[in-house]
């Protein structure tokens, strides 16, 4: 009972944290390495507008998610675009960004245990005899409520159509009238708000430290790859394969493994599977 | 011309997911002779060639080489057995000077093996042998041609060139894929003594093509093929007085002429 | 605005042309044009140790050197062979293990040591990446990025070869010259080796696998012993290079297998030019110091390098090399449209 409740948690969380990702990839083709420094910049500044400004709790995490959504559309607008297309340097410019906010983070002292994030609601609750405190609940009713907002967005809102138009085929969709540019520093700045709304969800529930970036990154990536990149549906499924994974040889073998589950996770989808569960990439197959 | 068969295609079968692309296709090509493919666009003849030279897996049926099964092995092993193929979309290395395309063909383990000096084996300069065969397939040796970036060439020297590539494998049979689309008619024109002379160097030849017209003065037979399936085979003037195949591949009588003189 | 057009021309300088054939013997000006900027590299790099001031930039120009060899791997299979390897810790974290085992449980001397785990991790790398050599691009970075993170988290919770401790008492070189002379020799021979390589046949063929692998299979190559054979080069070289700052710093530990190694070859073979082989050296011999410089400051030395990075990648991704390099055969005018 405690795998099959914690295995939930962990799996929404990871959910929450790949779909930024999942969603920057499918629409504009961007593997956003810079998704773990967004991650925690959305956590510091939260932890700065509440803690250092005195704010209010709700109006912090709003004001901090949609500066995330700016820097995110900045990086875009300003960097991103200029090696677009190119995958490989699209890649080594999005990380060295990342890299750069971390360690810049590192350096302007940033570190220790001494920023943490209230949760939003105290206490806890004896769940089929299990102790599960009432945030954790929530982040599951979040992650279900982010899953289901952005389908009915991409379904139903002018935007939404537009990015899925321009996922599915971008020359097609500009000749439909639809500025692929601006779409994609849109789907930029929503994934970057992705990223903080996961980082304000779930880092209540520890510490905000740098060395999160970089694990949040990777469970992303893992994620999005055993799900197939691109496929939104796909990296949900994955996070529960992945989710409970961890759970199970955390429990079995120690925490040092969750994040070697995550790797071999990646390494075995890509040497195996290359397009994941529910990927379909074309330039993978052998075309003649 | 012998009626010894080179080439068996036995049952051919590739379902692209629920989509049969070919259905139980079979038909032999005799050694030393051009055999043609025809049919309409999407009957699965570029699918037969890819299958044939291994790249892509059938679903199920064989091809033989010689007697000897080549079924499933992988592309360079066959090219590497002598057959050899060209694209339809061509291929070349766009960042290469044309002759130094050649050199790429002329390191391969077949070239060594089978041509010697003439092949840029050990004692031959691949630089050297790749214009000499690029002169034999008629980039003028003394113009700038050979030496141009293969991106700033136009289609009727890139198809020469992907010929090119195959000639300098040596091989026994060499699969085009339509190369003659694209082309002027004076280019076809010039390129039609090309295939006569690998016939009389004893290459074989298969031909897919959409220019019946041109096809028809080298081919000694022809395949039709529909939806995948084989329609008939036999020499052109069978074939074109069949009734099944006027019907299946011209539709009507209007077509026919818009096709043989297009 | 003025109605008037200009565009650049470039156009190759006199002595380019002259010396690009035979003729070049005929003069000792052309000879020079055509030696001297590969003498003035030869020299400086043997000459750098004895102009530097103290043992710790000594020891800088050996830290140089090993980012040199990671870079020139790095070099070889992005732009000679179209794989990115975002993994070159992985590279050094394996010699640097094989090497330090082979010293310190088998007592095999340094020199020996490192030639030893240059071949072994060659062959182990190669065959760890077999599997994922048909990926293209990203997918092929983002395998290769994880796989030394990989390592590092198995070696750390499975608690094997000195766990987080690392491998300690590892023998050091017979004296700090022949130390700081190996690795600038291995530099060199490796530098002007794969030069020569890449512009032989094969390295004609491997570039042909780069840009087209289709017809490379159609020629009757296969595809993947060329790869293979590319990635056993590149990661006998990152191998070595693991090998050798094992037995300079005496030390292995998952350190080894830090971010260090696979970004800052990254960043030196932007800056100094891919595609050159010697670009991304010269790119070792800027970041590295620069880095150095730095670190007094901590992490942010990862900062800067990575800014410089992205700022190179997105603004000026030809590198200095290429740009130094059509300086010294090109002038450059304006002229009217």
């Amino acid at each position: 009972m405690d795998i099959l409740i914690y295995g939930t948690i962990n799996s929404v969380s990871l959910a929450l944290m790949a779909l930024g990702f999942a969603l920057v990839y499918g629409i504009s083709r961007v593997a956003n390495f810079a998704h773990g420094a967004l991650y925690v910049v959305t956590g510091f500044l939260t932890w700065s507008l509440f803690k250092g400004a005195g704010l209010n709790y709700a109006l912090s995490i709003a004001l901090a998610m949609l500066f995330t959504g700016l820097i995110g559309a900045l990086i875009y607008q300003f960097f991103l675009i200029r090696v677009r297309g190119m995958a490989i340097s699209e890649i080594i410019a999005s990380y060295a960004i990342g890299l750069a906010i971390l360690e810049g983070f590192r350096w302007g002292g940033f570190k220790g245990m001494t920023y943490t994030l209230p949760p939003f609601v105290e206490g806890s609750m004896v769940l089929a005899g299990t102790p599960v405190d009432y945030h954790r609940l929530l982040v599951v009713l979040i992650g279900f409520g982010v899953v289901a907002f952005l389908w009915a967005f991409t379904h139903y809102s002018r935007i939404g159509l537009a990015l899925r138009g321009m996922a599915q085929d971008e020359r097609a969709a500009l000749m439909l009238g639809i500025d692929s540019d601006l779409m994609a520093v849109v789907a930029m700045a929503f994934g970057s708000m992705l990223a903080g709304l996961s980082a304000v969800v779930l880092l209540p529930l520890g510490n905000i430290v740098v060395e999160k970036g970089y694990d949040v990154l990777i469970q992303a990536i893992a994620v999005c790859i055993v799900g197939g990149l691109g496929s939104w549906f796909g990296a949900v499924v994955a996070a529960f394969i992945i989710g409970f994974a961890q759970i199970v040889t955390v429990v079995w073998w120690g925490a040092h493994f969750q994040m070697v589950v995550a790797l071999l996770a990646i390494i075995f989808t890509l040497v195996l599977r290359p397009s994941g569960l529910f990927g379909r990439q074309k330039e993978l197959e052998e075309r003649v | 011309m012998s009626e010894e068969p080179i080439l068996q295609v036995q049952e051919a079968t590739k379902a692209f997911g629920g989509v049969l692309a070919l259905n139980r296709v079979s038909f032999d090509v005799r050694k030393g002779e051009v055999l043609g493919i025809i049919g309409p666009n999407g009957s699965g003849k570029t699918t037969v060639v890819n299958c044939i030279t291994g790249f892509i897996k059938m679903t199920s049926g064989r091809v033989l080489f010689h007697g000897k099964e080549i079924t499933g092995k992988p592309p360079h092993k066959i090219a590497d057995m002598g057959v050899t193929r060209t694209f339809q979309v061509m291929r070349p290395y766009y960042s290469l000077p044309a002759y130094k395309n050649l050199v790429i063909p002329l390191f391969s383990p077949r070239a060594r093996r089978t041509g010697g000096w003439r092949g840029g084996g050990r004692l031959g300069d691949r630089n050297t042998v790749g214009i000499d065969i690029l002169e034999e397939i008629g980039f003028e040796r003394d113009s700038f041609v050979p030496y141009k970036l293969a991106s700033t060439l136009p289609t009727g020297y890139l198809k020469r060139l992907e010929l090119a590539r195959c000639l300098a494998l040596q091989p026994e049979v060499i699969l085009c894929d339509e190369v003659f689309s694209g082309l002027s008619m004076s280019e076809i024109a010039s390129m039609l003594p090309l295939i006569e002379r690998f016939q009389m160097e004893g290459i074989t030849v298969v031909m897919i093509e959409h220019r019946l017209r041109e096809l028809f003065r080298v081919a000694g037979r022809i395949v039709v093929m529909n939806f995948g399936e084989k329609l008939i085979e036999g020499s052109p003037e069978e074939v074109m007085a069949d009734e099944k195949v006027r019907e299946a591949y011209f539709g009507s009588e209007e077509v026919e002429e818009v096709m043989t003189y297009a | 605005m003025s109605d008037e057009q200009r565009r650049k021309e470039r156009l190759d300088r006199g002595i380019k042309i002259r010396s690009d054939s035979l003729y070049a013997i005929m003069s000792w000006r052309e000879l020079a044009y055509l030696t001297a900027p590969r003498f003035l590299l030869i020299a400086g790099i043997l000459l750098l140790p004895l102009l530097v001031p103290g043992m710790y930039w000594q020891r800088v120009v050996s830290v140089v050197c090993i980012y040199a060899l990671l870079a020139l791997s790095f070099d070889l299979m992005a732009h000679y062979v179209g794989l990115v390897s975002l993994g070159g810790a992985f590279f050094i974290g394996t010699g640097g293990y094989i090497s330090a085992m082979l010293n310190t449980s088998l007592g095999v001397p340094p020199l020996l040591a490192i030639f030893i785990a240059a071949l072994l991790g060659g062959v182990i790398c190669t065959v760890l990446l077999l599997p994922c050599l048909p990926l293209r691009g990203v997918y092929f970075a983002i395998v290769t990025l994880m796989y030394p993170l990989f390592l590092a988290r198995v070696i750390e919770a499975l608690d094997i070869f000195g766990g987080t401790d690392g491998i300690m008492g590892v023998e050091s070189f017979p004296n700090r010259w022949v130390e700081q002379y190996f690795v600038i020799a291995m530099v060199l021979l490796f530098l002007f080796g794969l030069r020569r390589l890449v512009n032989t046949d094969l390295g004609l063929v491997l570039r042909a696998v780069m840009d087209n692998d289709q017809a490379v299979k159609a020629s009757g190559m296969s595809v993947a012993l060329f790869k293979g054979l590319a990635v056993f080069i590149a990661s006998g070289i990152g191998c070595l290079a693991g090998a050798c700052i094992v037995h300079i710093y005496m030390w292995s530990g998952i350190s080894l297998f830090a971010l260090d190694f696979s970004i800052l070859p990254i960043a030196a073979t932007v800056i100094g030019g891919g595609g050159t082989l010697v670009g991304p050296v010269i790119g070792c011999f800027i970041l590295v110091p620069v880095s150095e410089l730095l670190r007094e400051f901590g992490t942010l030395r990862i900062v800067c390098y990575s800014i410089i990075l992205m700022a190179f990648v997105v603004f000026r991704s030809e590198g200095i090399m290429n740009y130094g390099r059509r300086k010294y055969h090109q002038f450059e005018r304006w002229v009217k449209v």
